[in-house]
């Protein structure tokens, strides 16, 4: 046993012990071991085989920066060793090697390592043609490391023992990164400055390097006191700070938690890391940095070797001896390769230690893959030479070497963020300059020695010994030897980002941590350059590996469900997503019924019955003020001034190159009000882009996105009307409520607007409604045609149906250069308008004609298969594709297929013609052009029968329903209380009269957007924007009360059905909202009664903060759509900070 | 993860924008030549320097102008386009 009796080791806890297995053998280690302390306290050094030679390694740094310690544990690949702590029943396997880790056959490469130069790969497998492909296998075979074990992915395992992996923002004025000398001391002086600071370290524990030596044991102790003293710092140890970003943005991985940090200033203290020596067989295992050693022994308590060889380049090499020396290790020697004398030279002349000079390493020597020795050779001047003349002095029999020659600043972090490595001649050490505004560096890290004062660089100018024999690595992790690199740059590939992509330098899991000095000064020396021109390859994020459960942690896939959501579930929906909305896409009626069927049996009842669709997932904007009629017109291709009130129109929109972006209907709801529908997936863009057109333009409009507003279903079939006049009070008949009508009124007792439209090619009504009012409305027209035989149906059959008539899908029966014209549309084009988009490009297209059109097609061959979209037409003579299928569909009513193309060869544009669809399994299908609509030609199915009179039954009391209903416990705890508000009385107020409106009526209104004010009759009033405000009135049976007519510029916006409210209440809840928002909303920076409008949990939303009393509480409404959805999500949050 | 400045909201993560693509007034429709037409509706100037564009707050669909420096990539200022258009452009 290697472990020292006396009781030192700051990690371990002697009175624990911890079993576990390595290569298949049972070890014990102590509670606060890692796997590499506690296989080197079993005197077990041989850890893993090298990538390219198999070449046998063990610890180097023990600070987890090399890649010789990864190893393979059940349910993960490439763990890091010298990091990853032990734990009860442990079952660790060694990686890359074949056969045993003691005999790996593999390991007979290194022979040939003089044929296997850099590059071999690139130079020798590529003649003949296919030789890579023959080659590839047999060596991905015996490359790579760890392995994935799949079987871990099975659900059990993840129910069972899975850890939950979270991420959080975090906002803080001072981020430190290190907490070693320089970064306490930082951390306290932003503190007293009255700084929040929040202090990282990857350590378990803070003091940096301060840990390694025992006489720096106290000032690190009050430091570290100081720091849990002061208030305003927050620590964070066993965090690494993998990646800087733009604008201070960090990422922080924690172990099962990524922080993602916004500091208003950084400063960099994460220090050095220890160099090894160059020479021959320096990757033997026993040869290690001085630090290693300083780390086995004050970590871990363990003796590194009986007897020990030091190489110097500095003093530090002179304190490990002293260190070694009370651990109970024969110091052999020191091989000292300065001129100078140590100026702790006679600490070391006490302990009896020789220190022999003139000498430098010539090679370690082996035994039983371990050092045995080290051979020494005459000093020489630095030379890349391999064949130079050398003369052995003697050798010294040890199983320890400690390598103390110099560090390397721990630079990838601040250059990922831009900072530039300087290298300085005199000084044989790369400094750090150019880090970003708002970001300091300091100590070890920007090159600069030293605790209170600055001390001589540690770094020993070309600790570089080329051997004759080669084996002497610069790159551990790639067993690249100096030789490589030279050969590298004689290939030609002699700037370091070249000869990095060549040689695999740096490339490997420790990314150059322990070759990147190394590399720089050889590369500089073979090219005659200096080392600051040469450099370092450029560092980016991450500094270190992440774990996928890290990155998955915490995501977000927002989810809208309509307000009829819970109905549909309960009746047997089979779902579809459409973007974020769950839609039927048809309903199962028993377990045994196909899909195909359910489709068919639905398309069936609608074109012979009456069916219902929900179609609340249709966009729906508002557009109202004096220029709505102006402002529609210029937006969309149609003539919309003369349209009249009560009716709509077909409203198609272009982009400005005249191509087809989205589609709906115009309705005219009264002279300055305009109700648009528009796609399910387009509408928040339809929006956006009207905000924009209207930021130039300025007329006197409202836009506003009604989608979640209202909810809307369609009641369509020769029944409709039947169906439809049991619930409402409206006339049906076909001179009150023509096609395309528009109509307001009670209808199951709920204020709606119906449209008649023909989407599905039956008679059909629109029903528009507030959303929460909307299940009463669906229930009656299910109770209303119950019997007549009503039922729903889903997307699919709407597809089909819409199919059927010919009517066009944008974005399915489009592409991003369909025009109007292709889909001869020309009809929707109003020409004599000034303007509207696309209109000049359109009318330069038209000039030059269209090279294609969309065309239908039926194929009445029984037994054809079904094309797909996106099938082919090929015109077999040229062998050429001449277009594509856009939709296509076997028709039950028809009895024949139908689909719709977009045709390329217009001579073959002409009914009758025939065309050839590719399908699946590569055969052609006969297909004839068809005009549609393929179904009812001439629209006589969608007159309602007159011959049937009305007869409202009944009368309706609605109730508003909340999307989070009862069964969803509202989650109640000590710290944290959430509460659906949904049901409370809320109003917009919006437009250019909005506030001085609300100032009239007595209301005081805050004076800057994203503030809010409490008025003495408890509303609240929030400001969102120079021209809006909402009102939230805790009283659910509170009713606003519209502005008089003759009051303009007032829009009134129903917040109440277009947006669910929460509220989040408790001292937490800054810090639980932290998770599903980047916004900083800590109780300092975000006071009372402020207003943030931003993404929660990836959907929009407004937070308020209104303290209940003096408990910090939020506000947080969302669309209502995603109500269950952002329920779930904080629900999730807020999970942790239950109980107590 | 950058920042913008938003106008209406203050300082805010680059992900809650929207780009709206370089800011191109539009020439007169019913005067402008072909030629000119075609350069704006299908090119961009890509300039290496300092360039105009619409950003969109999304959560508050309210649209500006940012003034941006490409070769740097810093954000110079942003300004909501009454500052720039006095008069509404029709």
């Amino acid at each position: 046993m290697a472990r020292m009796t006396k009781d030192v080791g700051d990690r371990i806890d002697r009175k624990t012990t911890v079993n576990f297995s390595f290569d298949g053998r049972s070890f014990s280690g102590l509670a606060g071991d890692t796997i590499a302390s506690a296989l080197l306290a079993n005197g077990q050094w041989l850890v893993s085989r090298s990538f390219k030679y198999h070449r046998p390694r063990g610890v180097l740094s023990l600070s987890g920066d090399d890649g010789n310690t990864l190893v393979q544990l059940a349910d993960e690949p490439n763990t890091n060793a010298d990091r990853k702590l032990l734990q009860q029943d442990l079952r660790v396997e060694p990686q890359n090697c074949n056969g045993s880790l003691n005999h790996d056959p593999m390991a007979v490469l290194g022979l040939f390592s003089r044929f296997l130069p850099v590059g071999f790969y690139y130079k020798t497998f590529f003649r003949p043609a296919g030789a890579w492909a023959f080659w590839s296998k047999i060596i991905r075979k015996s490359a790579g490391l760890g392995k994935l074990d799949a079987t871990y992915l099975s659900d059990g395992y993840i129910e069972s023992e899975s850890t939950n992996y979270d991420k959080q923002y975090l906002h803080t004025d001072t981020l430190v990164i290190g907490g070693g000398y320089h970064g306490m001391k930082a951390a306290l002086d932003a503190a007293a400055e009255g700084h929040f600071v929040l202090l990282v370290d990857r350590e378990p524990t803070l003091g940096g390097a301060m840990n390694l030596d025992a006489s720096l044991s106290e000032l690190r102790d009050s430091l570290v006191a100081e720091i849990s003293a002061a208030e305003n710092i927050r620590v964070e140890t066993n965090t690494l700070c993998n990646g800087w970003y733009h604008d201070n943005w960090f990422a922080l991985c924690s172990e099962n938690r990524l922080y993602k940090v916004r500091a208003k200033e950084s400063l960099v203290a994460v220090g050095a890391l220890e160099q090894p020596a160059v020479f021959r067989n320096n990757d033997l295992p026993g040869v290690i940095l001085g630090s290693a050693a300083q780390r086995m022994i004050q970590h871990y308590g363990i003796q590194p070797g009986k007897r020990a060889v030091i190489i110097a380049g500095n003093d530090e090499a002179y304190r490990v001896a002293l260190d070694l020396v009370a651990a109970g290790t024969q110091v052999e020697a020191i091989v000292e390769l300065r001129d100078e004398p140590s100026a702790l030279a006679a600490s070391i002349a006490e302990q009896n230690i020789r220190v022999i000079r003139n000498a430098e390493p010539h090679m370690a020597l082996s035994s039983s893959r371990h050092v045995s020795g080290l051979q020494l050779r005459a000093r020489t001047a630095p030379h890349l030479d391999p064949l130079s003349d050398y003369e052995v002095i003697e050798s010294i029999d040890c199983d320890l070497i400690c390598m103390s020659v110099g560090y390397m600043p721990a630079f990838q972090l601040p250059c990922q963020a831009g900072a530039r490595l300087i290298y300085e001649d005199n000084r044989a050490t790369f400094s750090i300059e150019g880090l970003p505004k708002g970001s300091k560096i300091v100590g070890a890290s920007a090159g600069r020695w030293g605790l209170e004062q600055e001390e001589p660089s540690p770094n020993f100018p070309w600790p570089i010994f080329p051997h004759p024999k080669g084996k002497e690595f610069v790159d551990y992790d790639e067993d690249l030897t100096i030789s490589d690199l030279i050969n590298a740059v004689n290939d030609g590939f002699d700037h370091i980002q070249l000869l990095k992509r060549y040689s695999t330098n740096g490339m490997g899991p420790s990314q150059g941590r322990q070759s990147a000095l190394a590399s720089a000064r050889i590369v500089a020396f073979a090219t005659g350059k200096s080392v600051t021109e040469t450099g370092i390859t450029t560092a980016r994020p991450p500094l270190a590996g992440v774990s996928l459960a890290l990155s998955a942690g915490r995501s977000f896939f927002p989810a809208r469900r309509t307000a009829m959501h819970h109905w549909h579930d309960a009746h047997g929906a089979v779902w579809l997503q459409a973007g974020t909305w769950y839609r039927p896409a048809f309903y199962r009626s028993s377990p045994e019924e196909s899909d195909q069927d359910c489709i068919t049996r639905e398309n069936r009842q609608v074109r012979e019955n009456v069916g219902l669709i929900d179609i609340s997932t249709l966009g729906g904007i508002d557009i109202r003020g004096p220029d709505a009629a102006e402002f529609v017109n210029r937006i969309y291709t149609g003539a919309f001034k003369g349209l009249k009130t009560g009716h709509s129109r077909y409203a198609l929109l272009c982009n400005e190159a005249g191509v087809v972006i989205d589609d709906g209907v115009a309705c005219r709801i009264a002279e300055h009000h305009f109700y648009l529908t528009a796609t399910s997936v387009g509408v928040d863009r339809v929006v956006q882009q009207m905000f924009r057109w209207n930021a130039e333009w300025r007329l006197d409009v409202d836009i506003a996105n009604v989608t979640a507003a209202f909810a809307a279903m369609n009641v369509a079939g020769p029944n409709a009307r039947r169906v439809l006049a049991k619930i409402t009070k409206l006339e049906l008949d076909d001179e009150a409520f023509p096609f395309m009508a528009v109509r307001q009124g009670e209808t199951a007792g709920v204020e709606a607007r119906l449209i008649r439209t023909g989407f599905v090619g039956e008679l059909g009504y629109e029903i528009h409604v507030p959303q929460h009012l909307a299940q009463n409305v669906w229930t009656a027209l299910m109770q209303a045609g119950e019997a007549l035989g009503i039922a729903p149906f889903g997307v699919e059959a709407q597809r089909l149906l819409r199919l059927e008539k010919g009517h066009v899908i944008i974005g399915q029966d489009t592409d991003a250069m369909t025009t109007p014209m292709e889909l001869d549309m020309g009809w929707a084009l109003a020409w004599k308008k000034p303007f509207f988009l696309g209109k000049r490009t359109l009318q330069d297209l038209e000039k030059i004609g269209q090279p294609r059109k969309l065309i239908g097609f039926t194929i009445k061959t029984a037994g054809s298969p079904v094309p797909k979209e996106s099938h082919l037409l090929i015109d077999d003579k040229q062998d050429k594709m001449i277009g594509r299928v856009t939709s296509c569909a076997y028709s039950p009513v028809l009895s024949q297929i139908v689909g719709l193309a977009l045709l390329e060869d217009l001579s073959k544009s002409e009914t009758g013609s025939l065309i050839k669809i590719r399908c699946d399994g590569g055969g052609l299908v006969d297909a004839t052009v068809t005009a549609a609509p393929f179904y009812d030609p001439e629209n006589q199915r969608q007159k309602p029968d007159d011959s049937f009179i009305n007869e409202t039954t009944g009368t309706f009391t609605p109730v508003s329903t909340s999307q989070i209903t009862a069964s969803m416990t509202t989650s109640t705890s000590d710290r944290l209380h959430l509460t659906d508000l949904s049901l409370i009385s809320r109003q917009g107020y919006k437009g250019s009269g909005a506030i001085g409106y609300l100032q009239s009526q007595g209301a005081e209104v805050p004076d800057a957007p994203n503030k809010a004010i409490v008025s003495a009759n408890g509303s609240m009033i929030a400001r969102l924007s120079f021209e809006e405000t909402l009102v939230i009135h805790a009283d659910a049976r509170f009713e606003f009360v519209p502005p008089p007519s003759e009051i303009t510029s007032v829009y009134f916006l129903p917040r109440a059905h277009s947006h669910c409210c929460f509220q989040l209440s408790g001292k937490d809840a800054s810090v639980a909202l932290s998770k599903l928002t980047g916004i900083d909303l800590t109780p300092e920076n975000f006071p009372n009664l402020n207003v943030a409008q931003t993404s929660i949990a990836r959907v929009n939303g407004i937070l308020i903060r209104s303290d209940l009393n003096d408990e910090l509480a939020f506000y947080i409404l969302t669309d209502t759509p995603s109500a269950v959805y952002l329920w779930d999500c904080i629900e999730d949050a807020i999970k942790e900070f239950n109980g107590n | 993860m950058k920042l913008m400045h938003c106008p209406l909201n203050g300082q805010r993560n680059i992900s809650e924008f929207t780009y709206g693509g370089e800011y191109h007034p539009m020439p007169n429709p019913e005067e402008s030549t072909v030629d000119t037409w075609i350069e704006y509706i299908y090119f961009d100037k890509n300039t290496a320097g300092i360039v105009l564009e619409w950003w969109c707050h999304t959560a508050t669909s309210y649209w500006f102008l940012a003034e941006r420096n490409t070769i740097t990539d810093e954000i110079l200022r942003t300004l909501p386009v009454s500052e720039l258009k006095k008069e509404p452009v029709s």
